[in-house]
């Protein structure tokens, strides 16, 4: 009896340690986004834009960090979101901000699809190749089709209306900035709960071995087709933000350099976590704006410094390094 | 009553070398079989072919009644065959209860939830604790598996197959890589298995071979050289010969 009970509050602890885990994460998100929102009131724009890189981030971070997949064409899924909504404003008139954000995801998800059953195909740098392949794929397509998408001039015209019938779109972008903040929170909630359900299990395996997840008797390329498509999900969300607050959609949305970026920056903040996604958008995002106010001619360099500081000394990125130190303070104290 | 499992004349040839060489065998509920062999007779070979990892060039594989030779691993794991690794195959960076709670899960059908935790399972929950008992892992349930010892991962194995409630288990050399002081344990484990559960064991240990089967199968050069009892086998003239052929080697080297 005594031996259960020890049991049960045992398994007990870990899960009430990650409920107050969760919310202390969701708290620091909306606090500092608050500061953000006062702070920098004439940046908004910059803040709106790295929330919608975060859940670009956010979304590479399932394929890469939570199931292993090697992928520089990410962006295709940012980018099919962004110019669905884009085009659903622009030549369809469907300009509710929910309703493109629904668009973006749906479209976000049919690349998601797409994607993934071209990249999962092969394995390590085939991969590799073939996701930068899709990339390049995608880009073309909206190039051609300017009659929709703009081509090179970019897809302008979109217009979105007022969020609920109430909040309309303002030229300093608070509107924006605040729907991006609301979307990034509930896309972080839902993520938490995906990660650690028993498909956030099993992706991780999938990760680890999928030799072993195949000799239980699960299939390795649905897990990571489903993850694809929920991946599409997220960055679609993200792309039509993008639309939404920009108002315009430009090729780069679909680009190799978007892609190798983001992947950059999860791996400066540190992959196989959603914080690591979230803080390594936010620092390599910051630093950029940062260092090209201050040197427009050596940016770039500066950055390039970053990254190789990172990965020499903190191999495993910002939040992941910081997370492990907290463990072993916290080991040494117990 | 047709056999549990039951191989019939399967064949593998790499190219023009036979690995695999008319091997038949058959398994009913509670056997316990032990298939040995000197290295390169064609064990791993035979593994692979049984549990779909290859295809073979003849013969049938029938499990539970059904022909299964070209199905794949996985649906050969739904249909009750399981094994386990001759080099252990864990997630290091996860824990032996979320292990556990991995396999009992996709057993289920529920491995594909998106909401919801398993610790929040109690059938679950109380299945984990079960089998982690039961092979003394209870106390490492927490820890990651990279921090335990290899004999305790051997055991995880055992546990992962069991966890799937297979009704074939296949046990790639269970006790390999373990040092001496720790194979009674893996014996332990092996003595509680269910007694209905067919076993088909492939072992390098003679000791653990003997103490375990109640059957046993030589393999030399892909063909099967005795199917008999473990008292027999040593007996046997082909077996010794097999064996003994390569150990007169190993002394006229020294």
């Amino acid at each position: 009896m005594a031996a259960s009970m020890n049991q049960t509050l045992a398994a007990g602890a870990p899960a009430s340690r990650n409920i107050v885990g969760s919310l202390a994460g969701i708290a620091t998100i909306i606090v500092i986004g608050i500061i953000g929102y006062y702070l920098f009131p004439n940046n908004l724009a910059l803040l709106t834009r790295i929330i919608a890189i975060a859940l670009l981030v956010l979304s590479i971070d399932l394929v890469t960090g939570y199931c292993g997949v090697a992928t520089l064409g990410h962006a295709a899924l940012f980018g099919a979101g962004a110019y669905a909504a884009g085009i659903a404003s622009a030549h369809y008139g469907a300009s509710d901000p929910l309703l493109m954000t629904l668009i973006g995801a749906l479209a976000g998800a049919v690349a998601g699809l797409i994607s993934g059953l071209i990249i999962l195909r092969a394995h390590g740098l085939p991969q590799l190749v073939l996701s930068i392949a899709v990339i390049h794929l995608f880009h073309e397509a909206a190039n051609k089709a300017s009659s929709w998408t703009g081509g090179s001039d970019g897809l302008s015209g979109i217009a979105p209306t007022a969020l609920l019938g109430l909040f309309e779109f303002d030229l300093w972008g608070r509107t924006a900035y605040i729907y991006g903040l609301a979307l990034l929170l509930i896309v972080f909630v839902l993520l938490q709960l995906l990660v650690r359900s028993p498909f956030g299990m099993l992706a991780r395996g999938v990760r680890e071995d999928p030799l072993r997840i195949s000799a239980m008797g699960a299939s390795v390329q649905s897990v990571l087709l489903r993850m694809y498509v929920i991946s599409g999900v997220v960055a679609g969300i993200g792309g039509a933000l993008t639309a939404i607050s920009t108002q315009v959609v430009g090729l780069d949305s679909l680009s190799f350099t978007l892609s190798a970026e983001s992947l950059v920056m999860l791996v400066l903040g540190g992959t196989g976590s959603l914080y690591g996604a979230l803080v390594g958008t936010v620092a390599f995002m910051w630093f950029e704006d940062v260092v090209s106010a201050a040197n427009p001619f050596h940016w770039l360099t500066m950055v390039g410094a970053l990254l190789i500081a990172v990965v020499l000394f903190a191999p495993r990125g910002l939040y992941g390094t910081a997370a492990a130190l907290v463990q072993r303070v916290k080991g040494g104290r117990a | 009553m047709s056999p549990l499992f039951e191989v019939q004349n399967l064949n593998k040839s790499f190219g023009g070398l036979a690995v695999t060489n008319n091997v038949s065998l058959s398994l009913a509920a509670g056997d316990r079989l032990a298939l040995i062999g000197p290295n390169g007779a064609g064990k791993t070979t035979f593994v692979n072919l049984v549990t779909g990892n290859l295809l073979p060039s003849s013969g049938t594989v029938r499990l539970a009644g059904q022909e299964v030779t070209r199905r794949n691993a996985m649906e050969r794991v739904r249909l009750g065959l399981v094994r386990s690794f001759q080099v252990t195959r864990l997630f290091y960076e996860m824990t032996p209860e979320e292990h556990v709670a991995l396999a009992v899960l996709q057993r289920e059908g529920k491995s594909g939830r998106m909401v919801g935790r398993y610790q929040a399972m109690p059938q679950v929950m109380d299945e984990v604790r079960d089998i982690l008992h039961l092979l003394g892992l209870l106390e490492l349930s927490h820890l990651k598996v990279r921090e335990i010892a290899y004999g305790q991962q051997r055991l995880l194995e055992i546990a992962l197959a069991l966890a799937l409630r297979p009704k074939v288990l296949l046990l790639d050399e269970p006790a390999a890589g373990v040092p001496q002081s720790e194979t009674a344990r893996i014996e332990q484990a092996l003595d509680k298995l269910p007694p209905e559960l067919a076993v088909l064991m492939i072992e390098h240990d003679m000791d653990l071979v003997f103490r375990f089967a109640k059957r046993v199968i030589v393999l030399a050069a892909g063909t099967v050289i005795f199917d008999g009892s473990p008292q027999d086998v040593t007996q046997d003239a082909r077996v010794r010969e097999a064996y003994l052929g390569s150990y007169a080697n190993v002394g006229s080297a020294a």
